[in-house]
């Protein structure tokens, strides 16, 4: 009998050899550290690069918080609308038949499939100063495009989709039973809402909004088309960091990155922690259930 | 329907009316504008726009650049799935985090470190140039943004299939003397394609409409490194909005293809998934 026959109870047909498993992780690390990891690490190294206290001083500086100041703004105005629109959505989708539902579906993931400079390009044909909204709001003096209210616009538009995406498939998993009895038992809609629906699905909607918040603060490419890069009064983060960029200030556009970059990861922690609670433990109450029966 | 339920529910009115109205205004009116403005277009006017020398090199290198980042994806993004969920190894919930970074990090963050990594200075650039290998400010350079924006997208569709995946159907093509490599290829590898095939056509289209992250390592030169997208933005910097617009239809309704094959490629998986577990 030929030495090189392997009789270990590990099966060489359900598991690969150590050599093919070494391998495959060396490549996924490699490949993560070259593109992931590099990167992130790249921007805190740069952004101290001219020391601690330039850090701070671009941080600091008063466009940098104008800047600040305009993207919170926006994400609090663009958030809470569309997490409103995804529990109305969500409630009638998952809650409901209606003839149209599919068609209904594709059509809120639309967002998702426009190039983000096409996205800020709907606002400007649609409200700039030559279209004919545009024109008539201009002549009364409301400014949309090449002002605030033209990015918080364009940005509740690209994150339209990401709370309704989330929440749609967690409502349908919860189910109705607890609150067709609440409905039954003689509780009003809003009764029911604040206290079955949101608390099954709070951590959904915390979810929705964390992605959402992070789409919101970081969104370049729409918001770059409506802005008009009026320095200082219509600038995001993410477009002061271009303009940073562009006359070669790169250790203060790293800084204010390294901001947005504790974000995204602060983000990731978060998503992290929710996946896991999103949906409140389905297969629990089947065993509950199953208790019950026997 | 012989036994319908009555739906005890209240409030179907009310949250699909706000639902319709909500997306009619944020995105159905916008979205109509730019049809709207396609049709004051005249035909030579809209050829002209779409089909000049510069938007054909605009588009050959958004097509090829978006092809290669989801090529890559497709390999790479199927070893990490696969390391994920096999196997164990020290850092593994680290880079099952990191991941998703490309969904979270601004587009525009992630544009300037790719670019100063890659530049003939950069940590990486550096060691290719001697090489004659030029990355950023070439088309290569907007090939690995495109890959890093697409990333997360295959991982992310195969991770979940590969997780269901039952080991039963591997210990029985074991049982039935097949060799590692036969049970990959033809009980493995058959169950995960709709997922990989899903996964390219997103990171895909992801890469085709992507802006943020590609405007500062292309360069955009035009003719050499303008993407679409990119050539968009320049001829709405010089309000050539005829132009820009007949463009963006043309992407658009590329885009919108993409969705609808998506869409198919998951209707095709969620069949074959359901037969399995039928089966």
């Amino acid at each position: 009998m030929p030495e090189s026959v392997d009789y270990s109870p590990k099966n060489p047909a359900t598991e690969d050899p150590p050599i093919v498993r070494r391998a495959l992780i060396s490549i996924a690390l490699a490949f993560m550290g070259l593109f992931v990891f590099i990167p992130v690490i790249a921007v805190f190294v740069q952004a101290f690069s001219s020391g601690v206290g330039a850090y701070f001083a671009a941080i600091v500086d008063p466009e940098a918080r104008a800047a600040i100041r305009l993207t919170l703004m926006t994400a609090a105005i663009a958030v809470p609308l569309n997490v409103g629109f995804g529990i109305a959505a969500s409630w009638a989708i998952a809650r409901f038949d209606f003839p149209g539902k599919q068609t209904l579906l594709t059509l809120i993931d639309i967002p998702f499939s426009v190039s983000p400079v096409i996205s800020g390009m709907l606002f400007v044909l649609l409200l700039g100063v030559r279209a004919p909204i545009g024109g008539f709001l201009a002549a009364h003096g409301v400014r949309i495009i090449f002002a605030e209210p033209g990015i918080v616009l364009a940005t509740i538009f690209v994150t339209f989709p990401l709370a309704a995406r989330e929440l749609i498939p967690i409502m349908q998993a919860v189910g109705s039973e607890e609150e067709e009895a609440a409905i039954v038992l003689g509780a009003g809609g809003w009764q029911m809402f604040f206290r079955v629906t949101l608390p099954n699905v709070k951590w959904g909607l915390l979810y929705g909004m964390v992605l959402c918040n992070a789409r919101a603060m970081g969104e370049f490419g729409a918001v770059s088309v409506v802005s008009g890069h009026i320095r200082g009064h219509t600038n995001t983060m993410p477009l002061y960091i271009e303009i940073l960029y562009n006359d070669y200030q790169f250790a203060a556009a790293f800084a204010v990155s390294s901001l947005l970059t504790l974000l995204a990861i602060a983000t990731l922690i978060a998503k992290r922690f929710l996946e896991r609670r999103v949906v409140p433990a389905k297969p629990e109450q089947d065993e509950i259930t199953a208790k019950v029966a026997a | 329907m012989a036994t319908k339920r009555t739906n005890v529910l209240p409030g179907f009115n009310l949250t699909l009316g706000f639902t319709l109205a909500y997306l009619g205004i944020v995105v159905l009116i916008p979205l109509s504008t730019i049809f709207f403005k396609t049709f004051t277009l005249t035909w030579p006017q809209f050829w002209a726009a779409v089909a000049s020398p510069r938007t054909i090199a605009a588009y050959r290198l958004s097509f090829g650049a978006s092809l290669a980042g989801a090529l890559t994806n497709s390999v790479f993004g199927f070893i990490v799935a696969w390391t994920l969920v096999r196997y164990e190894f020290p850092g593994k919930t680290l880079v099952d985090v990191m991941v998703d970074l490309p969904f979270a990090l601004p587009t525009s963050v992630a544009g300037i470190t790719l670019t100063a990594i890659y530049a003939g200075n950069g940590w990486i650039g550096r060691y290719l140039a001697p090489l004659g290998i030029k990355v950023a400010y070439a088309p290569l350079g907007v090939a690995v943004a495109l890959t890093f924006v697409g990333l997360p997208f295959v991982v992310r569709t195969v991770q979940p299939v590969l997780e269901d995946l039952d080991k039963e159907y591997e210990e029985a093509a074991a049982t039935l003397g097949a060799t590692r490599m036969q049970t990959f290829m033809l009980v493995i590898a058959p169950a995960l394609i709709p997922a990989l095939l899903t996964g390219f056509a997103l990171a895909f289209a992801r890469a085709l409409g992507e802006y943020g992250s590609v405007v500062f390592i292309s360069g955009n030169m035009p003719m050499r490194t303008e993407l679409v997208p990119l050539l968009i933005m320049s001829k709405l910097e010089q309000f050539d909005y005829a132009g820009a617009t007949a463009i963006a239809v043309v992407m658009l309704v590329v885009s919108f293809l993409l969705l609808l094959g998506v869409n198919m490629l998951q209707r095709w998986s969620s069949r074959r998934l359901g037969e399995a577990q039928d089966a």
